[in-house]
């Protein structure tokens, strides 16, 4: 399948790359890993006159923690997620996460901002952020704006990013102690969409009681989804069997899946509802020091 | 729409030329080199045939344009041979029968090469992993984990 025609720009500087997205107005697109936009464009269900490609900007790259965040540069490629030590030890939840988006090849090149910002719901990172609490800092003629992760997904392949906007960075609160998370999905084979997958995050106090929760749906709704009755029933409460089961239930009734090849409604709330327990007793377990 | 000026080493040989902006590697390497032994299999970055090395990583080069290749290294099959011997994951295919019909093996040789250069000495579930971006539709995947093997004890 051959893409259709477009004129490729090759931006050196980030603000090379706004000027140029500014005066290419709605024709144009980002070209980052690629490996959803190119696909995209071989089935003409995208056909951009124009690619900005911001492969050769420097210093969007990094992995690091600074001033009570992780900081994640937008082209982060997700095989770099996958191998990063200070990931693998502290965010388990993003490793996770990394790990299990597409293929090796496509994680070579797919980049963590990419992931976010083509906004699709099926995508593995936006519920992983959700249940982070994560930000994303855009970058744009009058320079950078920071917004919230609940505020930036808009519906399917929709989100706050304006098109003469570039994502730079996702930020994520260093966890308090006792923090735990984990993301789970359950997928037809390797390199296939989630039938559905969860992230959940939780802190817990020192007697053992849940204070803070976060849980992320992917590919049960337009956007991911965040169970937040199912957070509420958790905070301030010990997470037992009893406990988890009930915000399991609470994640499947808030998503809002759709049936399709991957599965019936109701085979899919089903997912949700055992994903979430499973992704909850594994945060549990990590936030006190287990794997 | 206008062409772009590219220059990008295929198999230690610099090749330079000029291109549409929407030339895919592999069509590049296909049919403006002329190297065919990188397949076209699935063409929607699904089934790993067109897998090459770009700059050290496995990539599918059905979902790379030519021109993000510039100025970078590819590796495709026909450079995995030096000076007529087979290099051992090809060597490994042949003596542990990692192959029935050969469409898959280009990718599978490929992505394996890329996975020994980062990890010399994997488990049996490592190289499955290393492999799951590829399809093969014949042999059930036991031979090629073992040619794979193969090579590792070689290299």
């Amino acid at each position: 399948m051959i893409p259709g025609t477009f004129e490729y720009h090759k931006p050196s500087t980030l603000d090379e790359a706004v000027a140029l997205l500014a005066s290419l107005g709605d024709d144009a697109k980002v070209l980052s890993g690629g490996q959803s936009l190119i696909p995209m464009m071989k089935f003409r269900l995208a056909e951009p006159a124009n690619l900005v490609d911001i492969n050769g900007l420097e210093g969007l790259d990094y992995i690091r923690e600074a001033d009570g965040y992780l900081t994640i540069g937008a082209l982060t490629r997700e095989a770099e997620l996958d191998r990063s030590d200070l990931i693998k030890s502290k965010y388990p939840i993003i490793h996770d996460t990394a790990h299990v988006i597409a293929d090796p090849q496509v994680r070579n090149l797919a980049t963590i901002g990419g992931n976010l910002a083509h906004g699709d719901p099926a995508n593995d990172h936006p519920a992983t952020m959700v249940a982070l609490g994560a930000e994303v800092v855009v970058f744009g003629p009058n320079g950078s704006r920071t917004i919230g992760i609940d505020d930036f997904f808009l519906g399917p392949l929709a989100t706050a990013l304006k098109a003469n906007e570039i994502l730079t960075e996702i930020r994520i609160p260093v966890p308090p102690a006792n923090s735990g998370g984990a993301y789970i999905k359950f997928e037809r084979k390797v390199g296939d969409f989630a039938i559905a997958a969860v992230a959940a995050t939780v802190t817990l106090d020192g007697s053992g009681k849940c204070v803070k929760a976060g849980i992320g749906l992917t590919n049960v709704g337009p956007t991911p989804v965040r169970a937040k009755a199912a957070e509420e029933a958790l905070i301030g409460n010990p997470l037992t069997d009893d406990n988890i089961a009930t915000a399991g239930r609470l994640a499947s009734e808030a998503s809002q899946p759709v049936g399709d090849q991957r599965g019936s409604e109701e085979y899919k709330r089903a997912v949700v509802e055992v994903l979430t327990k499973r992704a909850l007793h594994k945060a549990k377990a990590r936030a006190e020091g287990g794997k | 729409m206008g062409t772009q000026s590219i220059s990008i080493k295929v198999n230690g040989v610099e090749q330079t030329g000029e291109v549409e902006p929407r030339l895919l590697l592999v069509h590049f390497i296909r049919e403006d080199l002329g190297l065919t032994g990188t397949h076209i299999g699935c063409d929607t970055t699904h089934c790993g045939a067109c897998t090459v090395i770009l700059d050290g990583q496995a990539v599918k080069s059905c979902t790379v344009f030519t021109v993000q290749a510039s100025g970078k290294e590819v590796l495709t099959i026909e450079g995995m041979t030096t000076n007529g011997e087979l290099h051992p994951l090809q060597a490994g295919f042949m003596e542990e029968h990692g192959l029935q019909c050969g469409f898959c093996t280009p990718g599978m040789i490929m992505v394996s090469h890329a996975l020994l250069q980062e990890n010399s000495n994997p488990t049996e579930e490592e190289i499955r992993f290393g492999i799951s971006g590829n399809l093969c539709r014949c042999t059930g995947y036991v031979n090629i984990v073992k040619a794979v093997q193969y090579a590792a004890n070689k290299i």
